[in-house]
Protein backbone atom coordinates (compact mmCIF):
# COMPACT_ATOMS: atom_id res chain seq x y z
CA UNK A 1 0.00 0.00 0.00
CA UNK A 2 1.41 3.36 -1.01
CA UNK A 3 0.63 6.34 1.13
CA UNK A 4 0.69 9.91 -0.08
CA UNK A 5 3.89 11.63 0.92
CA UNK A 6 4.13 15.07 2.45
CA UNK A 7 5.67 16.24 -0.85
CA UNK A 8 2.70 15.08 -2.96
CA UNK A 9 0.16 16.64 -0.64
CA UNK A 10 2.06 19.94 -0.58
CA UNK A 11 2.22 20.09 -4.37
CA UNK A 12 -1.50 19.35 -4.61
CA UNK A 13 -2.39 21.95 -1.96
CA UNK A 14 -0.21 24.62 -3.54
CA UNK A 15 -1.65 24.15 -7.03
CA UNK A 16 -5.22 22.83 -7.14
CA UNK A 17 -5.97 23.78 -3.57
CA UNK A 18 -4.84 27.33 -4.17
CA UNK A 19 -6.80 27.52 -7.42
CA UNK A 20 -9.94 26.25 -5.67
CA UNK A 21 -9.71 28.83 -2.90
CA UNK A 22 -8.85 31.67 -5.31
CA UNK A 23 -11.82 30.82 -7.56
CA UNK A 24 -14.09 30.54 -4.57
CA UNK A 25 -13.01 33.94 -3.26
CA UNK A 26 -13.50 35.43 -6.73
CA UNK A 27 -16.96 33.87 -6.98
CA UNK A 28 -18.02 35.25 -3.59
CA UNK A 29 -16.75 38.74 -4.42
CA UNK A 30 -18.45 38.72 -7.84
CA UNK A 31 -21.74 37.60 -6.28
CA UNK A 32 -21.50 40.22 -3.55
CA UNK A 33 -20.62 43.18 -5.72
CA UNK A 34 -22.53 42.27 -8.93
CA UNK A 35 -24.51 45.48 -9.63
CA UNK A 36 -27.76 43.64 -10.38
CA UNK A 37 -27.76 42.03 -6.94
CA UNK A 38 -27.90 45.38 -5.15
CA UNK A 39 -31.68 45.66 -5.39
CA UNK A 40 -32.15 42.16 -4.01
CA UNK A 41 -29.83 42.83 -1.04
CA UNK A 42 -31.47 46.17 -0.26
CA UNK A 43 -34.85 44.48 -0.27
CA UNK A 44 -33.60 41.68 1.98
CA UNK A 45 -32.11 43.94 4.60
CA UNK A 46 -35.24 46.10 4.80
CA UNK A 47 -37.64 43.19 4.60
CA UNK A 48 -36.91 41.97 8.15
CA UNK A 49 -37.96 45.28 9.66
CA UNK A 50 -41.69 44.47 9.55
CA UNK A 51 -42.02 40.71 9.76
CA UNK A 52 -44.26 40.38 12.81
CA UNK A 53 -47.49 40.59 10.83
CA UNK A 54 -47.40 36.82 10.30
CA UNK A 55 -46.57 34.44 7.47
CA UNK A 56 -47.46 35.40 3.92
CA UNK A 57 -50.11 33.27 2.28
CA UNK B 1 -29.78 0.17 28.49
CA UNK B 2 -31.11 -0.03 32.03
CA UNK B 3 -30.96 -3.80 32.29
CA UNK B 4 -27.76 -4.43 30.32
CA UNK B 5 -25.81 -1.75 32.14
CA UNK B 6 -27.07 -2.32 35.66
CA UNK B 7 -23.54 -2.65 37.03
CA UNK B 8 -22.34 0.56 35.38
CA UNK B 9 -23.28 4.28 35.23
CA UNK B 10 -24.68 3.21 31.85
CA UNK B 11 -27.65 1.70 33.71
CA UNK B 12 -28.50 4.97 35.45
CA UNK B 13 -28.50 6.68 32.06
CA UNK B 14 -30.79 3.92 30.87
CA UNK B 15 -33.26 4.88 33.61
CA UNK B 16 -33.11 8.59 32.62
CA UNK B 17 -33.73 7.70 28.96
CA UNK B 18 -36.57 5.35 29.93
CA UNK B 19 -38.30 8.01 32.04
CA UNK B 20 -37.94 10.65 29.29
CA UNK B 21 -39.31 8.20 26.75
CA UNK B 22 -42.28 7.33 29.00
CA UNK B 23 -42.97 11.05 29.59
CA UNK B 24 -42.99 11.72 25.85
CA UNK B 25 -45.17 8.69 25.15
CA UNK B 26 -47.61 9.91 27.78
CA UNK B 27 -47.81 13.36 26.14
CA UNK B 28 -48.27 11.77 22.72
CA UNK B 29 -51.06 9.48 23.89
CA UNK B 30 -52.76 12.29 25.81
CA UNK B 31 -52.83 14.47 22.71
CA UNK B 32 -53.63 11.59 20.33
CA UNK B 33 -57.35 12.41 20.16
CA UNK B 34 -56.99 16.18 19.97
CA UNK B 35 -58.31 17.41 16.62
CA UNK B 36 -55.92 17.91 13.71
CA UNK B 37 -54.68 21.50 13.61
CA UNK B 38 -56.68 23.41 11.02
CA UNK B 39 -55.35 25.06 7.89
CA UNK B 40 -55.61 28.43 9.62
CA UNK B 41 -52.49 27.56 11.64
CA UNK B 42 -50.48 28.42 8.53
CA UNK B 43 -51.39 32.07 8.97
CA UNK B 44 -49.52 32.34 12.27
CA UNK B 45 -45.98 31.61 13.43
CA UNK B 46 -45.40 28.59 15.68
CA UNK B 47 -44.01 30.23 18.81
CA UNK B 48 -44.56 27.59 21.53
CA UNK B 49 -41.24 25.74 20.94
CA UNK B 50 -39.40 29.09 20.98
CA UNK B 51 -40.85 29.93 24.38
CA UNK B 52 -39.91 26.51 25.74
CA UNK B 53 -36.39 26.88 24.34
CA UNK B 54 -35.89 30.25 26.02
CA UNK B 55 -36.99 28.94 29.40
CA UNK B 56 -34.76 25.88 29.05
CA UNK B 57 -31.83 28.14 28.13
CA UNK B 58 -32.39 30.19 31.28
CA UNK B 59 -32.60 27.08 33.50
CA UNK B 60 -29.31 25.84 32.03
CA UNK B 61 -27.78 29.30 32.50
CA UNK B 62 -28.49 29.08 36.23
CA UNK B 63 -27.09 25.54 36.48
CA UNK B 64 -24.02 26.20 34.33
CA UNK B 65 -23.08 29.52 35.93
CA UNK B 66 -23.68 28.20 39.45
CA UNK B 67 -21.25 25.33 38.87
CA UNK B 68 -18.85 27.71 37.12
CA UNK B 69 -18.72 29.98 40.13
CA UNK B 70 -18.42 27.01 42.46
CA UNK B 71 -15.32 25.71 40.66
CA UNK B 72 -13.96 29.28 40.65
CA UNK B 73 -14.20 29.37 44.47
CA UNK B 74 -12.84 25.83 44.55
CA UNK B 75 -9.62 27.03 42.91
CA UNK B 76 -9.19 29.63 45.65
CA UNK B 77 -10.36 27.34 48.47
CA UNK B 78 -9.69 23.68 47.54
CA UNK B 79 -11.49 22.37 50.62
CA UNK B 80 -14.80 23.30 48.95
CA UNK B 81 -15.17 19.82 47.46
CA UNK B 82 -16.47 18.72 50.91
CA UNK B 83 -14.68 15.39 50.44
CA UNK B 84 -17.07 14.00 47.85
CA UNK B 85 -16.10 12.27 44.58
CA UNK B 86 -18.65 14.05 42.46
CA UNK B 87 -17.62 17.54 43.60
CA UNK B 88 -13.99 17.33 42.50
CA UNK B 89 -12.77 19.97 40.03
CA UNK B 90 -12.38 17.46 37.20
CA UNK B 91 -16.06 16.46 37.38
CA UNK B 92 -17.65 19.84 38.07
CA UNK B 93 -15.72 21.86 35.50
CA UNK B 94 -17.25 20.00 32.51
CA UNK B 95 -20.69 20.52 34.11
CA UNK B 96 -19.95 24.23 33.91
CA UNK B 97 -18.71 24.15 30.31
CA UNK B 98 -21.45 21.83 29.04
CA UNK B 99 -24.10 23.69 31.05
CA UNK B 100 -23.24 27.12 29.70
CA UNK B 101 -22.08 26.27 26.17
CA UNK B 102 -24.49 23.50 25.22
CA UNK B 103 -27.28 23.99 27.75
CA UNK B 104 -27.54 27.78 27.81
CA UNK B 105 -25.95 28.63 24.42
CA UNK B 106 -27.37 25.64 22.55
CA UNK B 107 -30.96 26.10 23.71
CA UNK B 108 -30.73 29.82 22.98
CA UNK B 109 -29.42 29.07 19.49
CA UNK B 110 -32.18 26.54 18.80
CA UNK B 111 -34.92 28.85 20.13
CA UNK B 112 -33.71 31.95 18.26
CA UNK B 113 -33.14 29.96 15.08
CA UNK B 114 -36.78 28.79 15.20
CA UNK B 115 -37.76 32.45 15.58
CA UNK B 116 -35.46 33.88 12.90
CA UNK B 117 -36.20 31.18 10.32
CA UNK B 118 -39.95 31.75 10.56
CA UNK B 119 -39.78 35.56 10.50
CA UNK B 120 -37.24 35.95 7.71
CA UNK B 121 -38.92 33.31 5.57
CA UNK B 122 -42.44 34.61 6.34
CA UNK B 123 -43.63 31.09 6.87
CA UNK B 124 -44.56 28.72 9.69
CA UNK B 125 -42.19 26.01 10.98
CA UNK B 126 -42.35 23.01 8.68
CA UNK B 127 -44.21 20.78 11.14
CA UNK B 128 -45.63 20.61 14.66
CA UNK B 129 -43.71 17.64 16.04
CA UNK B 130 -40.08 18.02 14.94
CA UNK B 131 -39.36 21.24 16.88
CA UNK B 132 -40.38 19.44 20.09
CA UNK B 133 -38.34 16.39 19.16
CA UNK B 134 -35.28 18.60 18.62
CA UNK B 135 -35.73 20.47 21.90
CA UNK B 136 -36.49 17.46 24.10
CA UNK B 137 -33.87 15.31 22.39
CA UNK B 138 -31.20 17.97 22.70
CA UNK B 139 -31.91 18.55 26.38
CA UNK B 140 -31.89 14.80 27.01
CA UNK B 141 -28.37 14.81 25.54
CA UNK B 142 -27.33 17.64 27.90
CA UNK B 143 -28.78 15.84 30.93
CA UNK B 144 -27.05 12.58 30.01
CA UNK B 145 -23.80 14.51 29.60
CA UNK B 146 -23.98 16.37 32.91
CA UNK B 147 -25.17 13.44 35.03
CA UNK B 148 -22.44 11.34 33.44
CA UNK B 149 -19.70 13.72 34.62
CA UNK B 150 -20.97 13.45 38.21
CA UNK B 151 -20.47 9.67 37.96
CA UNK B 152 -17.09 10.03 36.27
CA UNK B 153 -18.29 9.14 32.75
CA UNK B 154 -16.15 11.06 30.25
CA UNK B 155 -14.11 10.40 27.13
CA UNK B 156 -11.67 13.13 28.21
CA UNK B 157 -12.01 15.29 25.11
CA UNK B 158 -12.56 18.92 25.98
CA UNK B 159 -16.06 20.15 25.02
CA UNK B 160 -16.76 16.62 23.70
CA UNK B 161 -16.80 14.75 27.01
CA UNK B 162 -20.04 12.73 26.58
CA UNK B 163 -19.57 9.08 25.75
CA UNK B 164 -20.51 7.19 22.57
CA UNK B 165 -24.23 6.54 23.25
CA UNK B 166 -24.92 10.22 24.01
CA UNK B 167 -22.95 11.19 20.90
CA UNK B 168 -24.98 8.87 18.65
CA UNK B 169 -28.22 10.26 20.10
CA UNK B 170 -27.05 13.83 19.41
CA UNK B 171 -26.41 12.95 15.76
CA UNK B 172 -30.04 11.77 15.41
CA UNK B 173 -31.35 14.96 17.02
CA UNK B 174 -29.03 17.17 14.99
CA UNK B 175 -30.02 15.62 11.64
CA UNK B 176 -33.70 16.21 12.52
CA UNK B 177 -32.83 19.84 13.36
CA UNK B 178 -31.00 20.32 10.05
CA UNK B 179 -33.86 18.73 8.09
CA UNK B 180 -36.39 20.94 9.88
CA UNK B 181 -34.41 24.06 8.97
CA UNK B 182 -34.12 23.05 5.30
CA UNK B 183 -37.82 22.15 5.10
CA UNK B 184 -38.79 25.51 6.57
CA UNK B 185 -36.50 27.30 4.12
CA UNK B 186 -38.06 25.34 1.28
CA UNK B 187 -41.49 26.76 2.27
CA UNK B 188 -40.26 30.34 2.41
CA UNK B 189 -42.36 33.11 0.90
CA UNK B 190 -39.54 35.64 0.89
CA UNK B 191 -37.43 35.02 -2.24
CA UNK B 192 -34.01 35.90 -0.76
CA UNK B 193 -32.68 33.92 2.24
CA UNK B 194 -31.70 36.56 4.81
CA UNK B 195 -28.03 36.36 5.86
CA UNK B 196 -28.79 35.39 9.49
CA UNK B 197 -30.07 32.06 8.17
CA UNK B 198 -26.75 31.42 6.41
CA UNK B 199 -24.94 31.73 9.72
CA UNK B 200 -27.40 29.44 11.52
CA UNK B 201 -27.13 26.86 8.73
CA UNK B 202 -23.32 26.97 8.81
CA UNK B 203 -23.57 26.40 12.57
CA UNK B 204 -25.82 23.35 12.21
CA UNK B 205 -23.98 21.79 9.27
CA UNK B 206 -20.40 22.23 10.51
CA UNK B 207 -21.18 21.24 14.11
CA UNK B 208 -22.63 17.97 12.75
CA UNK B 209 -19.45 17.33 10.76
CA UNK B 210 -17.13 18.15 13.68
CA UNK B 211 -19.14 16.17 16.19
CA UNK B 212 -19.19 13.02 14.07
CA UNK B 213 -15.48 12.99 13.20
CA UNK B 214 -14.17 13.89 16.65
CA UNK B 215 -16.34 11.29 18.36
CA UNK B 216 -15.40 8.33 16.16
CA UNK B 217 -14.79 5.74 18.85
CA UNK B 218 -15.19 2.07 19.63
CA UNK B 219 -17.22 1.22 22.75
CA UNK B 220 -15.49 -1.27 25.05
CA UNK B 221 -18.82 -3.08 25.34
CA UNK B 222 -22.39 -2.31 24.27
CA UNK B 223 -23.43 -2.44 27.92
CA UNK B 224 -20.76 -0.09 29.22
CA UNK B 225 -20.19 3.63 29.03
CA UNK B 226 -16.47 3.40 28.23
CA UNK B 227 -15.16 3.77 24.66
CA UNK B 228 -11.81 4.26 22.94
CA UNK B 229 -11.13 6.89 20.30
CA UNK B 230 -10.17 5.68 16.82
CA UNK B 231 -7.37 8.25 16.78
CA UNK B 232 -4.25 8.24 18.89
CA UNK B 233 -1.26 10.44 19.68
CA UNK B 234 -0.78 13.68 17.82
CA UNK B 235 -3.49 12.79 15.29
CA UNK B 236 -5.96 12.56 18.14
CA UNK B 237 -4.79 15.93 19.46
CA UNK B 238 -5.15 17.52 16.02
CA UNK B 239 -8.66 16.10 15.48
CA UNK B 240 -9.65 17.20 18.99
CA UNK B 241 -8.50 20.80 18.42
CA UNK B 242 -9.86 20.93 14.91
CA UNK B 243 -13.12 20.08 16.67
CA UNK B 244 -12.47 22.26 19.71
CA UNK B 245 -11.68 25.45 17.90
CA UNK B 246 -14.46 24.98 15.38
CA UNK B 247 -16.87 24.49 18.26
CA UNK B 248 -15.84 28.05 19.14
CA UNK B 249 -16.10 29.05 15.49
CA UNK B 250 -19.40 27.55 14.49
CA UNK B 251 -21.21 27.03 17.78
CA UNK B 252 -20.15 30.19 19.61
CA UNK B 253 -19.51 32.45 16.61
CA UNK B 254 -21.42 31.58 13.43
CA UNK B 255 -24.69 30.80 15.21
CA UNK B 256 -24.37 33.87 17.43
CA UNK B 257 -23.58 36.11 14.45
CA UNK B 258 -26.89 34.89 13.03
CA UNK B 259 -28.48 36.17 16.23
CA UNK B 260 -26.61 39.48 15.96
CA UNK B 261 -27.54 40.07 12.32
CA UNK B 262 -31.24 39.64 13.10
CA UNK B 263 -31.87 41.00 16.62
CA UNK B 264 -29.56 44.02 16.54
CA UNK B 265 -31.17 45.63 13.45
CA UNK B 266 -34.62 44.75 14.78
CA UNK B 267 -34.04 46.29 18.21
CA UNK B 268 -32.24 49.35 16.81
CA UNK B 269 -35.04 49.84 14.27
CA UNK B 270 -32.44 50.24 11.53
CA UNK B 271 -31.51 47.76 8.80
CA UNK B 272 -27.97 46.35 8.89
CA UNK B 273 -25.37 48.93 7.80
CA UNK B 274 -24.01 46.90 4.89
CA UNK B 275 -25.61 43.71 3.65
CA UNK B 276 -22.65 43.14 1.33
CA UNK B 277 -20.20 43.28 4.22
CA UNK B 278 -22.24 40.61 5.98
CA UNK B 279 -21.91 38.30 2.95
CA UNK B 280 -18.16 38.78 2.53
CA UNK B 281 -17.78 38.34 6.29
CA UNK B 282 -19.77 35.10 6.17
CA UNK B 283 -17.56 33.44 3.56
CA UNK B 284 -14.41 34.78 5.19
CA UNK B 285 -15.36 33.38 8.58
CA UNK B 286 -16.49 29.99 7.31
CA UNK B 287 -13.38 29.49 5.18
CA UNK B 288 -10.71 30.83 7.51
CA UNK B 289 -12.01 29.34 10.74
CA UNK B 290 -11.78 25.66 9.76
CA UNK B 291 -7.99 25.92 9.43
CA UNK B 292 -7.07 27.52 12.75
CA UNK B 293 -7.41 24.60 15.23
CA UNK B 294 -3.68 23.79 15.19
CA UNK B 295 -2.85 27.02 17.03
CA UNK B 296 -3.84 25.12 20.18
CA UNK B 297 -0.85 22.84 19.61
CA UNK B 298 2.09 25.22 19.25
CA UNK B 299 5.43 23.73 20.41
CA UNK B 300 4.07 20.17 20.40
CA UNK B 301 4.77 17.04 18.35
CA UNK B 302 2.53 18.47 15.63
CA UNK B 303 4.59 19.27 12.48
CA UNK B 304 5.84 22.83 12.45
CA UNK B 305 4.14 23.64 9.12
CA UNK B 306 0.74 22.63 10.48
CA UNK B 307 1.27 24.96 13.44
CA UNK B 308 2.29 27.78 11.09
CA UNK B 309 -0.79 27.14 8.94
CA UNK B 310 -3.06 27.48 11.97
CA UNK B 311 -1.26 30.62 13.09
CA UNK B 312 -1.47 32.29 9.67
CA UNK B 313 -5.16 31.60 9.26
CA UNK B 314 -5.81 32.81 12.81
CA UNK B 315 -4.24 36.16 12.00
CA UNK B 316 -6.14 36.46 8.70
CA UNK B 317 -9.35 35.65 10.56
CA UNK B 318 -9.22 39.05 12.18
CA UNK B 319 -10.43 40.64 8.92
CA UNK B 320 -13.84 38.92 8.62
CA UNK B 321 -14.29 39.08 12.41
CA UNK B 322 -13.84 42.82 12.47
CA UNK B 323 -16.06 43.18 9.40
CA UNK B 324 -18.89 41.69 11.48
CA UNK B 325 -18.13 43.78 14.58
CA UNK B 326 -17.82 46.99 12.52
CA UNK B 327 -21.01 46.22 10.63
CA UNK B 328 -22.89 45.87 13.93
CA UNK B 329 -21.51 49.11 15.39
CA UNK B 330 -22.04 51.08 12.16
CA UNK B 331 -25.66 49.91 12.19
CA UNK B 332 -26.00 51.66 15.55
CA UNK B 333 -24.50 54.87 14.17
CA UNK B 334 -27.38 57.35 14.37
CA UNK B 335 -29.17 55.32 17.03
CA UNK B 336 -26.79 55.95 19.92
CA UNK B 337 -29.54 57.70 21.90
CA UNK B 338 -31.41 54.37 21.83
CA UNK B 339 -28.32 52.56 23.13
CA UNK B 340 -28.18 55.03 26.00
CA UNK B 341 -31.82 54.59 26.95
CA UNK B 342 -32.48 50.95 26.12
CA UNK B 343 -30.56 48.36 28.17
CA UNK B 344 -31.68 45.58 25.79
CA UNK B 345 -29.99 47.26 22.82
CA UNK B 346 -27.01 48.08 25.05
CA UNK B 347 -26.58 44.35 25.76
CA UNK B 348 -26.29 43.81 21.99
CA UNK B 349 -23.92 46.76 21.51
CA UNK B 350 -21.61 45.52 24.26
CA UNK B 351 -21.74 42.05 22.70
CA UNK B 352 -20.47 43.47 19.40
CA UNK B 353 -17.68 45.37 21.17
CA UNK B 354 -16.56 42.28 23.09
CA UNK B 355 -16.76 40.25 19.88
CA UNK B 356 -14.32 42.69 18.29
CA UNK B 357 -12.05 42.66 21.36
CA UNK B 358 -11.91 38.93 21.86
CA UNK B 359 -11.34 38.15 18.16
CA UNK B 360 -8.41 40.58 18.18
CA UNK B 361 -7.06 38.91 21.31
CA UNK B 362 -7.58 35.47 19.74
CA UNK B 363 -5.58 36.30 16.62
CA UNK B 364 -2.85 37.78 18.82
CA UNK B 365 -2.63 34.76 21.14
CA UNK B 366 -2.40 32.41 18.15
CA UNK B 367 0.96 33.91 17.12
CA UNK B 368 3.58 31.36 18.18
CA UNK B 369 5.92 33.54 20.30
CA UNK B 370 2.97 35.17 22.07
CA UNK B 371 1.55 31.71 22.67
CA UNK B 372 4.80 30.67 24.35
CA UNK B 373 3.97 33.17 27.09
CA UNK B 374 0.21 32.72 27.21
CA UNK B 375 -0.33 29.00 26.67
CA UNK B 376 -1.37 26.90 29.70
CA UNK B 377 -1.87 30.10 31.71
CA UNK B 378 -5.00 31.92 32.85
CA UNK B 379 -4.64 34.33 29.93
CA UNK B 380 -6.46 31.71 27.85
CA UNK B 381 -9.22 31.63 30.48
CA UNK B 382 -9.45 35.43 30.29
CA UNK B 383 -9.75 35.24 26.49
CA UNK B 384 -12.43 32.56 26.56
CA UNK B 385 -14.51 34.44 29.13
CA UNK B 386 -14.20 37.77 27.32
CA UNK B 387 -15.82 35.87 24.47
CA UNK B 388 -18.42 33.85 26.36
CA UNK B 389 -19.44 36.39 29.02
CA UNK B 390 -18.91 39.56 26.99
CA UNK B 391 -20.08 38.38 23.59
CA UNK B 392 -22.20 35.20 23.75
CA UNK B 393 -24.08 35.84 26.99
CA UNK B 394 -24.66 39.53 26.24
CA UNK B 395 -26.16 38.84 22.81
CA UNK B 396 -28.32 36.03 24.25
CA UNK B 397 -29.66 38.28 27.02
CA UNK B 398 -30.27 41.04 24.48
CA UNK B 399 -32.21 38.63 22.29
CA UNK B 400 -34.15 37.23 25.29
CA UNK B 401 -35.19 40.69 26.51
CA UNK B 402 -36.31 41.45 22.97
CA UNK B 403 -38.17 38.14 22.56
CA UNK B 404 -39.92 37.61 25.90
CA UNK B 405 -42.37 40.56 25.78
CA UNK B 406 -43.02 39.90 22.09
CA UNK B 407 -43.66 36.15 22.36
CA UNK B 408 -45.75 36.34 25.52
CA UNK B 409 -47.58 39.39 24.13
CA UNK B 410 -46.66 41.78 26.92
CA UNK B 411 -46.09 45.51 26.36
CA UNK B 412 -42.62 45.37 27.99
CA UNK B 413 -40.55 43.49 30.53
CA UNK B 414 -41.93 43.34 34.10
CA UNK B 415 -39.23 45.73 35.34
CA UNK B 416 -37.00 47.78 33.03
CA UNK B 417 -35.00 48.78 36.14
CA UNK B 418 -34.07 45.14 36.75
CA UNK B 419 -32.91 44.86 33.13
CA UNK B 420 -30.63 47.83 33.84
CA UNK B 421 -29.42 46.13 37.03
CA UNK B 422 -28.71 42.92 35.12
CA UNK B 423 -26.79 44.85 32.49
CA UNK B 424 -24.51 46.64 34.94
CA UNK B 425 -23.90 43.62 37.14
CA UNK B 426 -23.07 41.53 34.04
CA UNK B 427 -20.68 44.22 32.78
CA UNK B 428 -19.00 44.62 36.18
CA UNK B 429 -18.72 40.85 36.58
CA UNK B 430 -17.18 40.44 33.13
CA UNK B 431 -14.61 43.20 33.66
CA UNK B 432 -13.56 41.94 37.10
CA UNK B 433 -13.31 38.39 35.78
CA UNK B 434 -11.33 39.26 32.65
CA UNK B 435 -8.93 41.68 34.34
CA UNK B 436 -8.23 39.22 37.17
CA UNK B 437 -7.40 36.48 34.69
CA UNK B 438 -5.28 38.76 32.47
CA UNK B 439 -3.19 39.67 35.49
CA UNK B 440 -2.88 36.16 36.80
CA UNK B 441 -2.21 34.72 33.33
CA UNK B 442 0.63 37.09 32.51
CA UNK B 443 2.07 36.73 36.01
CA UNK B 444 1.99 32.94 35.65
CA UNK B 445 3.58 33.05 32.20
CA UNK B 446 6.39 35.34 33.40
CA UNK B 447 7.04 33.35 36.58
CA UNK B 448 7.30 30.08 34.67
CA UNK B 449 9.95 31.46 32.32
CA UNK B 450 11.99 33.48 34.86
CA UNK B 451 15.57 32.30 35.42
CA UNK B 452 17.94 33.29 38.17
CA UNK B 453 21.63 34.13 37.76
CA UNK B 454 22.76 30.50 37.95
CA UNK B 455 20.49 29.66 34.99
CA UNK B 456 17.87 27.63 36.85
CA UNK B 457 14.19 28.44 37.24
CA UNK B 458 13.60 31.30 39.66
CA UNK B 459 10.24 30.03 40.94
CA UNK B 460 8.83 26.62 41.70
CA UNK B 461 5.41 25.78 40.24
CA UNK B 462 3.95 26.06 43.73
CA UNK B 463 5.20 29.66 44.01
CA UNK B 464 3.13 30.56 40.94
CA UNK B 465 0.08 28.79 42.40
CA UNK B 466 0.39 30.81 45.64
CA UNK B 467 0.71 34.03 43.64
CA UNK B 468 -2.63 33.29 41.93
CA UNK B 469 -4.67 33.20 45.13
CA UNK B 470 -5.87 36.85 45.19
CA UNK B 471 -6.71 36.75 41.47
CA UNK B 472 -8.74 33.59 41.94
CA UNK B 473 -10.80 35.27 44.64
CA UNK B 474 -11.36 38.31 42.38
CA UNK B 475 -12.34 36.03 39.49
CA UNK B 476 -14.82 34.10 41.62
CA UNK B 477 -16.30 37.40 42.82
CA UNK B 478 -16.67 38.64 39.19
CA UNK B 479 -18.36 35.36 38.31
CA UNK B 480 -20.70 35.79 41.29
CA UNK B 481 -21.75 39.24 40.05
CA UNK B 482 -22.47 37.77 36.63
CA UNK B 483 -24.49 34.93 38.19
CA UNK B 484 -26.49 37.40 40.32
CA UNK B 485 -27.29 39.37 37.15
CA UNK B 486 -28.53 36.20 35.50
CA UNK B 487 -30.69 35.33 38.52
CA UNK B 488 -32.25 38.79 38.43
CA UNK B 489 -32.84 38.35 34.70
CA UNK B 490 -34.57 34.99 35.23
CA UNK B 491 -36.77 36.51 37.94
CA UNK B 492 -37.68 39.39 35.63
CA UNK B 493 -38.56 37.03 32.77
CA UNK B 494 -40.66 34.93 35.16
CA UNK B 495 -42.60 37.96 36.42
CA UNK B 496 -43.14 39.16 32.84
CA UNK B 497 -44.67 35.82 31.90
CA UNK B 498 -46.86 35.84 35.03
CA UNK B 499 -48.17 39.35 34.39
CA UNK B 500 -51.56 39.78 32.72
CA UNK B 501 -51.28 39.88 28.92
CA UNK B 502 -51.55 43.23 27.22
CA UNK B 503 -54.18 42.07 24.76
CA UNK B 504 -56.43 39.27 25.98
CA UNK B 505 -56.97 37.97 22.47
CA UNK B 506 -56.36 34.35 23.30
CA UNK B 507 -55.55 32.28 26.35
CA UNK B 508 -51.87 31.49 26.29
CA UNK B 509 -50.65 27.96 26.70
CA UNK B 510 -48.16 27.48 29.52
CA UNK B 511 -44.79 27.48 27.83
CA UNK B 512 -43.47 24.21 29.10
CA UNK B 513 -42.86 21.40 26.68
CA UNK B 514 -46.22 19.82 27.36
CA UNK B 515 -48.02 19.92 24.02
CA UNK B 516 -47.21 17.80 21.01
CA UNK B 517 -43.78 16.33 21.44
CA UNK B 518 -42.09 13.06 20.90
CA UNK B 519 -38.88 11.22 21.33
CA UNK B 520 -38.64 7.58 20.36
CA UNK B 521 -38.19 5.13 23.19
CA UNK B 522 -34.55 4.46 22.62
CA UNK B 523 -32.88 1.37 23.97
CA UNK B 524 -34.88 1.03 27.14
Amino acid sequence: MTSASHETLTIFAQSWGLLYLALLALGVLLYTFWPNNRARFDRAKNSIMNDETGPWA
Amino acid sequence: MTVAGRHDPFGIHGIIVLLTGLGCAFCLIRDYYTPEPGADRLSSYYDEPIKAGILLALIWALIGMFFGDWVAWLLAYPQMTFDADWSSFGRMRPIHTTGVIFGFGGNALIATSFHVMQRTCRTRLADQLTPWFVLVGYNLFCIIAVTGYLMGVTQSKEYAEPEWYADIWLVVVWVAYFALYLRTLARRREPHIYVANWYYLAFILVVAMLHIVNNLALPASLARAKSYSLFSGVQDAMVQWWYGHNAVAFFLTAGFLGMLYYYLPKRAGRPIYSYRMSIVGFWGITFFYVWVGSHHLHYTALPQWVQTLGMTFSVMLLIPSWIAAANALLTLNGAWHKVREDATLRFMMVAAVFYGLSTFEGSFLAIRPVNSLSHYTDWTIAHVHAGTLGWNSMIIFGAIYYLVPQLWKRPHMHSPALVEFHFWSAIAGTFIYVFAMWNSGITQGLMWRAYNQSGTLAYSFLDSVMAMHPYYIARAFGGLLFLIGTMVGVYNVWRTIQAAPAHLTQTEQPALPGSPQAAPLVGS
